[in-house]
């Protein structure tokens, strides 16, 4: 992923034009820093519709480097905040990173190269889309605040609340990601033995009676490919629940793996699409990434509008017919309940299933009295606590009866 | 290079009214010879740039529908294999290898949009359409197709595009797509077009639709979009809305409340939305229309 491949072609162009390729490869690297796929071959035809003469006006190379470049909804709306930031100097308010290179935006020669562009530069109304959510990362990695007496005895029976000393918390975690890898192994196979019917393969039956005259003597059967489970997990990560947020989070980057179909998403206030964070191979880097996202802005948790966007904008992308949808929280809504329970009624219409993990229904003397958890459980197919090992576990025969 | 405003005037001329970033995004497809990656929500005019894009190129357009399980011998090239049985029963007194020679020849091939996309003299637009509803192996076999432009036909050998077609692909977000697919295409984002854009779509697209008509019916259209609606209202369906109206003969929308409230079944697909959008609600909407 080095820029270097995207110099070389630049022999030809004259010296203006060799500073504006220099910047153009920085300008890739910036890209490649903000999360684009940028490979060797969107370099070489960057520097082709340069030589086209995209270069010549702001908005017209600016509109072409961004069908060439991004690949998503999200860089498309990101990608006019950087591109002014970087090319015409524009202050973004962001925490898109600009790598060394990069600075070179001030630099006086290329400055003069931009004259033209500053010209037209005041007619441009493009607003910056990037997100600003400048939280400062903190070193403790996404762990929860515990209390409580350390008990040493069978891990599998403790609360999560109630591991104390950080030796302990890490075997949880390990259990955690553990258990989360052999529940995932396991419903995958027992969906593969289940499967029976079939039909029949005409070209490849055909191709194998040639021999045979073409008599049909062989049949050649297909099976119906079948949808693996695809679990989604909505978590709760409001002030409320953080004792139990990293652990969950370790359970699910368990078991999002790359072969297996499931989607994660945190909420507190909002709702966050986190699973390519939760695809980093390592789980502390995972959780560090999330440890951002789950530090809920202390506003409560508004579960019912977190499910609107959900219901809205996600839905449609990650749920499918075998699609279990997986909600970790204590119910505790600040927002609105009524918009809750209609949005939990919109969401089971749409899957097979609805899970309802509250870590409190373990406690001793719990009820759901909170009105959220109130209005929401008419919607939930299975409601469970969650707050130890052991219960997790206990979810897997249910989750493979899907 | 065919510079932009010629494209957006040609697409005009073939009645697809193109915002200049969709120009822009066209000209490159030709000149860097890559697909088109088209996303946005159901009912913004997707499928109609592949259509308007085989109009401007006047040539023919090809059409792959994808949909679950599709595999390659829907979507590729398959034998006839009924002429092929008869043909084995008709020369049983052959020796094998010769009915097989025969068998397997173009004469019995079957070609399905990929293969006739990659076989005509003149290129054609191909139009691969809702990818996202495909299988990864089919995207990842796709994938494959777009690069190399060849196909290889165990039977028959490897056979090279005589043209490249331009491609251009939709989706529609059902399913993530590949981060390697994504990255061969150049990629576009459809939104909703705004008022002015909607309005001149609906003057092109209706015959009889006075400009300030449309005006009001895309003013209307734009504020039901932005209420809280199940399935929000694409451009097909503010086009079957304005048929309407004018079939209905309605000059102005303040003159026929009654009829605009009764007419948004063109715009209105659920059950749910219906209830939602009460009299009032249409009342309320139209009252801030121009």
């Amino acid at each position: 992923m080095s820029s270097c491949g995207t110099d070389s072609p630049f022999e030809e162009f004259d010296e203006a034009s060799r500073l504006v390729s220099r910047k153009l490869a920085a300008f890739l690297r910036t890209l490649r820093d903000n999360g684009f796929a940028v490979g060797l071959a969107e370099g070489r035809d960057a520097a082709t519709l340069m030589g086209q003469g995209f270069a010549v006006r702001p908005s017209l190379w600016r509109s072409a480097l961004k069908h060439l470049l991004s690949a998503r909804k999200s860089d498309w709306e990101k990608f006019d905040g950087i591109f002014d930031a970087f090319w015409l100097g524009k202050r973004v308010r962001s925490r898109s990173q600009t790598s060394g290179v990069a600075r070179a935006a001030n630099n006086p020669s290329f400055k003069s190269l931009q004259d033209a562009a500053a010209n037209q530069h005041g007619s441009q109304t493009i607003t910056n889309q990037v997100p600003s959510d400048d939280v400062a990362p903190d070193g403790r990695g996404g762990e929860g605040r515990m209390e409580g007496a350390s008990r040493a005895d069978n891990l599998a029976e403790v609360d999560f609340r109630d591991m104390a000393d950080p030796e302990q918390v890490a075997m949880a975690h390990e259990a955690a990601a553990r258990l989360a890898k052999v529940m995932r192994t396991r419903l995958t196979r027992r969906d593969l033995a289940r499967r029976r019917g079939y039909r029949l393969d005409l070209r490849r039956t055909i191709h194998r009676n040639i021999s045979h005259g073409g008599v049909p003597i062989s049949l050649v059967k297909r099976q119906r490919k079948d949808k693996p489970l695809r679990l989604v997990i909505l978590l709760d990560a409001s002030g409320s629940m953080s004792v139990y947020t990293s652990v969950f989070l370790r359970f699910i980057h368990g078991l999002l793996d790359e072969f297996r179909e499931a989607e994660a998403f945190l909420f507190h206030t909002r709702l966050a699409y986190v699973s390519p964070a939760m695809k980093e191979k390592d789980a502390g880097r995972a959780l560090d990434r999330l440890s951002l996202l789950a530090q809920g802005a202390g506003g409560g948790t508004r579960i019912g509008e977190s499910l609107k966007t959900f219901n809205r904008w996600h839905a449609a992308r990650v749920i499918h017919s075998r699609s279990c949808v997986m909600i970790v929280s204590d119910g505790y809504e600040t927002g609105d309940a009524v918009l809750l329970g209609r949005e939990m009624a919109a969401l089971s219409k749409r899957c097979r299933r609805v899970v309802w993990l509250n870590p409190m229904a373990g406690w001793e003397g719990y009820s759901p009295e909170a009105k959220g958890i109130k209005a929401a459980l008419p919607h939930v197919d299975l409601y469970a606590a969650a707050n130890t090992l052991r219960s997790l576990s206990a979810l897997e025969p249910y989750l493979a009866r899907l | 290079m065919k510079n932009r405003e010629e494209i957006a005037e040609r697409l005009a001329v073939c009645g697809y009214i193109a915002d200049s970033e969709l120009a822009t995004a066209i000209s490159l497809m030709q000149l860097l010879k890559r697909p088109l990656l088209l996303e946005g929500e159901a009912g913004v005019g997707k499928t109609e740039v592949a259509k308007a894009l085989a109009c401007v190129h006047a040539t023919e357009l090809i059409r792959l529908q994808c949909y679950e399980g599709l595999d390659q011998s829907s979507a590729l090239y398959e034998w006839n294999y009924q002429r092929q049985l008869l043909s084995i029963q008709a020369h049983r007194s052959e020796d094998a290898d010769a009915v097989e020679d025969r068998i397997f020849s173009e004469k019995y091939l079957l070609e399905r949009p990929l293969l006739a996309a990659i076989r005509r003299d003149r290129p054609p637009v191909l139009l691969i359409d809702e990818i996202d509803r495909a299988d990864d192996e089919f995207e990842a076999f796709l994938l494959e197709l777009l690069s190399d432009f060849q196909v290889s036909i165990p039977e028959l050998g490897t056979i090279t595009a005589m043209t490249i077609p331009h491609v251009v692909l939709t989706s529609n977000g059902t399913r993530e797509l590949s981060d390697a697919l994504r990255r061969r295409c150049l990629y576009h984002y459809v939104d909703y077009p705004d008022i002015d854009r909607e309005a001149r779509i609906i003057m092109a697209r209706i015959d009889g639709a006075s400009a300030s008509l449309s005006m009001q019916i895309a003013q209307m259209v734009q504020s039901i979009r932005k209420e809280e609606l199940r399935k929000v209202p694409g451009v097909a369906e503010t086009l079957d809305w304005a048929a309407a109206l004018v079939g209905l003969d309605v000059r102005d929308l303040h003159d026929a409340p009654e009829l605009v409230h009764e007419t948004m079944t063109c715009l209105l697909k659920t059950q749910e939305d219906k209830v939602r959008l009460t009299r009032e609600v249409s009342e309320r909407l139209l009252g801030k229309v121009a």
